[in-house]
């Protein structure tokens, strides 16, 4: 018998056994489909923690970013002194030089009045720092005493501003600071801030009283066009205070990345997750199997005494467990599909389900199906045709 | 030459003190087309005898050649090579429950070479046919009776023209009507087939359909029952 007719062979009787017994059928494509939903959700929720992470950093315009070294991540900034970045100017290529505040400030939500933290960025309007239109639309209102712009895409627990700012002028409290709202902008939440709103830095200063205005939590360089950025960096980080990190755009991003990955127990956590659907879908699979194995022992053993070789036996459990893997993983990913969708509306978080995120789990449940079914098969040993008499 | 040759075989389960000796010393002989009967008491041996001439167990003292073979020490591949030439009967039915009765004397033959699914069910069929289940070919076993079962394990046995058929009390869970049946079935298919058979029974109801039986006691082979 040539291995590919015995493969499919094996797999015809895999399958007329497994769709024999449907309720035992149903339990372990229960069981699968669980391991699935878990993997796929751990894992989006994983992805959609990086992705809402770096939401901001991507956003902003700059050549070079100055940080504190202390600095972990940028909801949690050590400041620095706002002389470091004019002593940047040392080097001829720097045009321009913007300071940057960042801090977390309670909001008061202007519909039930409710408290809620959110992070504040004060820096020059005029400047070109955050991508979008809606952001340097609004730069002449902002230059403006006591003014903010407010993320639409925060959680809604902050307030229906948009829909209360076209009603009326809108006026509301941060840091118990009397504050207007002149407009709206998108950038989203992201697991550390619920909420992000703009203002100048002056405005900044005035809502945290308490801030000195020398001390600085990012400056962003401009260079004149045609430098060479690097070379700019390397200058800088060699002159500037050592306390200082002066980066990419692309190494800031790098950065808050693997704060979350390495420093914060997040990825971690999400990571154990994944192994434990996996562990878990694991034993349910091995359990199906096994007794699937050992309740068709004696057909087993009568198969053995027909004369068919035992790796034939192997290929009817493997088999087993690769249709197992299937039938589960479909309507998981379905189900997954409807969690996400569910998951985005509770968290205003995107979970996008790419192709190669379906790829990787079915590669997965696949391995966990064979790894199963590979255990399971050493119960195929004790199919002994002598005992069948 | 004979399809069987059993030479001295001896055979023991256990080691040591509980080592227990099941055939001590078997002679036999059974040529092309004979049906041999082998009978006696419980633990006399026989089944130990019938499964080391169909290659399920692996013995080491004597000499059982089988279609040419010698089974003394064979390697595994070469007994599960020889048990494609051999039907077995069991006790019990044995058949797959999660298939029909079609596609369980089928997959007696999915081990040939050569054959289509349609060739496969069309000899799958014809033999169902000959032990008189041709309306029961798509019946399950759960959906047949006990002699009904044993017709179409009798079937499975002879689908793929096997040289030899070891039965081992095909009758002990069947009525009187129909173990008979089910042996005469046997006797006339083996017949047209030219299939040796030897069969090992307690049911001293079918010893007439034998050409010669033999009585196994205590491991020898002390003549023929009375």
């Amino acid at each position: 018998m040539s291995p590919v007719k015995a493969f499919f062979l094996a797999s015809r009787l895999a399958w007329r056994q497994l769709t024999h017994e449907k309720a035992n059928l149903f339990a372990a494509m229960l069981g699968v489909l669980f391991a699935c939903v878990l993997v796929f959700m751990q894992l989006g929720f994983k992805d959609s923690l990086y992705a809402s992470i770096i939401k901001l950093p991507v956003a902003m315009e700059g050549d070079l970013f100055l940080m504190h070294k202390q600095t972990e991540a940028i909801w949690r900034t050590v400041s620095f002194s706002r002389q470091q970045l004019k002593r940047a100017f040392a080097l001829p290529e720097v045009e321009k030089a913007v300071p940057v505040y960042i801090w977390m400030a309670q909001w008061k939500n202007p519909d039930n009045k409710t408290k809620r933290t959110l992070q504040l960025l004060g820096y020059d309007p005029d400047t070109k720092l955050l991508k979008g239109k809606d952001i340097r639309e609004n730069k002449k209102r902002l230059l403006m005493q006591d003014t903010l712009i407010f993320d639409n895409l925060s959680r809604p627990e902050f307030g229906p501003v948009e829909k209360m700012l076209s009603e009326q002028r809108l006026f509301t409290e941060i840091n118990d600071h009397k504050v207007e709202v002149v407009g709206t902008f998108k950038i989203g939440p992201s697991f550390a801030a619920d909420g992000n709103a703009i203002t100048s830095a002056l405005n900044f200063l005035r809502i945290f009283p308490e801030r000195l205005p020398e001390r600085i939590d990012l400056g962003v360089i401009y260079l004149k066009p045609g430098s060479n950025i690097l070379t700019a960096q390397a200058f800088l980080q060699r002159r500037l205070d050592e306390d200082l990190n002066v980066m990419t755009h692309d190494e800031m991003i790098a950065a808050e990345m693997s704060y979350w990955q390495d420093n914060a127990p997040v990825g971690f956590i999400f990571g154990f997750g994944v192994v434990i659907g996996l562990v878990v879908g694991m034993v349910i699979v091995y359990q199906i199997l096994f007794t699937d194995i050992t309740n068709h022992l004696n057909e087993y053993a009568t198969l053995k005494a027909l004369g068919y070789p035992h790796y034939y036996l192997t290929f009817v459990v493997f088999t087993a467990s690769l249709i197992l893997a299937i039938i589960g993983f479909v309507p998981g990913l379905i189900l997954s599909a409807a969690l996400y969708r569910l998951s985005e509306g509770v968290l205003y978080i995107p979970m996008p389900l790419g192709l190669g995120k379906i790829l990787t789990i079915f590669c997965l449940i696949l391995g966990m199906c064979i790894i199963s079914g590979s255990i399971a098969m050493k119960k195929l040993k004790s199919a002994n045709p002598a005992d069948m008499f | 030459m004979p399809v069987i040759s059993v030479k001295n075989l001896s055979f023991s389960y256990g080691t040591g003190a509980l080592k227990r000796d099941a055939l001590k010393g078997v002679d036999l002989e059974i040529e092309k087309g004979e049906i041999v009967i082998l009978t006696g008491p419980s633990g006399s041996g026989k089944t130990t005898l019938l499964t080391v001439i169909g290659g399920l167990r692996a013995a080491f003292d004597g000499s059982v050649e089988v279609l040419g073979q010698q089974m003394i020490g064979a390697e595994e591949s070469t007994r599960v090579a020889l048990r494609q030439h051999i039907g077995f009967i069991f006790q019990q039915h044995n058949l797959l429950k999660s298939l029909t009765s079609l596609q369980n004397v089928c997959m007696a033959l999915e081990l040939r070479d050569g054959l289509s699914e349609y060739d496969r069910q069309k000899v799958a069929g014809e033999m169902l046919k000959s032990v008189g289940l041709s309306d029961f070919l798509h019946k399950k076993p759960d959906q047949l009776s006990g002699g009904q079962k044993q017709r179409v394990s009798v079937a499975r046995s002879l689908v793929a023209r096997p040289d030899i058929i070891l039965a081992d009390e095909p009758t002990a869970s069947l009525d009187k009507q129909n173990g008979q049946e089910i042996v005469h079935i046997l006797k006339r298919l083996a017949r047209e087939q030219g299939t040796t058979i030897l069969l090992v029974t307690h049911d001293y109801r079918i010893l007439d359909v034998a050409d010669r039986s033999l009585l196994l006691e205590d491991g020898e082979i002390t003549g023929t029952p009375t």
